[in-house]
């Protein structure tokens, strides 16, 4: 069974991310960001059910392990869902959102094909090792995605606060979240470690989009090109 | 070696994303002008003092706190201990570097006084609530 740091961290994670879709209804950008809702209420969703498992199988059974992994890629893909959808909002005034639709599908297939390679020599537990390396991988993935969204709201001049918090939050996320997984890799060792850092790392995300969805106002905009760490 | 590399990629992007991202933060407050009780209680009256941070926070905790900027605040505390750090380190090495840090640590001062006026309308509020029959 988790510990109770742990156990505590889970609770208050859910709690956040129920907040960011309660916070998005109350400040009316739900449909506008219906994406990224969707993927937190999911991810409520998939700790409620997670919870249920846990205590019901125990933490260490083989029903919790699948479930947890299974659930992880899923939401990993309903988070580059959310990204992509970010890309919409700030290309949509060049009228390419289909071409960025595309170009993401591509990307996916891409990614889903890489992983499937990359994984093919090994024996056993074939899909468990797919669903492993493919939320890897996206996690990278979106990390780019994100740093070429981040180098478009500069150049595109785009200046609404809540869009551009909601992207660097993500950035932030993305990079701790790929920053985890290489250490793992790397150093096999501390992977308990970082294990349980990725827990409470998980929290950053819904904290940061519910404070974008509560305090600024949708139509509150900033200067991009002044948040730049290398001043443009 | 390819873990490797994805580590400093995502260190790296990882530092710009919470430095634009703390910007964000502070981007609002710094075109508030803040009340004159805050003035004369911090000595602050339209540019912070780099060092000012340590002594607005703990004025800061002086007054009741107000949920709505508890995460704000660590989050900000967290950048501006990252600037202490990058000044006391890399940026011995580069005075550019130093000045920047400088820069932004003041208007991480500047957010910490702003906050503070907050919390002293908010206990101002809360007190007269109190008061009332």
């Amino acid at each position: 069974m988790p510990g109770p740091i742990e156990f505590f961290i889970w609770c208050a994670c859910f709690v956040l991310e129920v907040a960011v879709v309660v916070c998005a209804i109350r400040a009316k950008v739900f449909r506008r960001y219906f994406p990224l809702n969707l993927y937190m209420a999911a991810s409520a969703v998939g700790d409620i059910l997670r919870f249920r498992i846990l205590f019901h199988y125990g933490y260490t059974s083989r029903e919790y392990f699948y479930f947890y992994y299974y659930s992880d890629a899923l939401l990993t893909v309903a988070l580059y869902l959310a990204l992509i959808s970010l890309f919409v909002h700030v290309f949509k005034e060049l009228g390419a959102e289909k071409l960025v639709i595309f170009g993401a599908c591509c990307l996916l297939i891409g990614t889903s094909l890489f992983s499937y390679f990359v994984i093919q020599q090994s024996t056993g537990r074939l899909l468990t090792r797919f669903v492993v390396e493919l939320s890897q991988n996206l996690y990278f993935v979106g990390l780019v995605l994100t740093y070429v969204l981040w180098g478009a709201i500069l150049k595109l001049r785009e200046t609404r606060s809540q869009l551009v918090q909601l992207v660097l939050a993500l950035g932030v996320y993305f990079s701790l979240f790929a920053a985890n997984y290489a250490i793992r890799n790397l150093y096999p060792a501390i992977s308990t470690l970082a294990i349980a850092l990725l827990q409470f790392l998980g929290c950053f995300l819904p904290a940061a989009w519910a404070y974008a969805f509560y305090r600024l106002p949708k139509e509150a905009r900033l200067v991009p090109s002044s948040l730049a760490v290398i001043p443009r | 070696m390819m873990a490797a590399v994805i580590l400093v990629c995502s260190l790296v992007l990882m530092l710009q994303f919470f430095v634009s991202y703390c910007r964000s933060l502070i981007g609002a407050s710094s075109k508030e002008q803040l009340p004159l009780e805050v003035q004369e209680v911090t000595g602050i009256s339209r540019v912070a003092s780099p060092d000012d941070f340590t002594r607005v926070v703990q004025l800061l905790n002086l007054c009741p706190e107000r949920p709505e900027d508890r995460s704000d605040l660590r989050a900000i505390g967290a950048y501006y201990r990252l600037l202490g750090f990058v000044r006391s380190t890399i940026a011995l090495a580069a005075p550019s570097l130093r000045t920047w840090a400088d820069r932004e640590r003041a208007q991480c001062s500047y957010f910490a006084a702003v906050a503070l006026g907050r919390r002293i309308a908010f206990s101002r509020n809360l007190l007269a609530q109190q008061m009332l029959p």
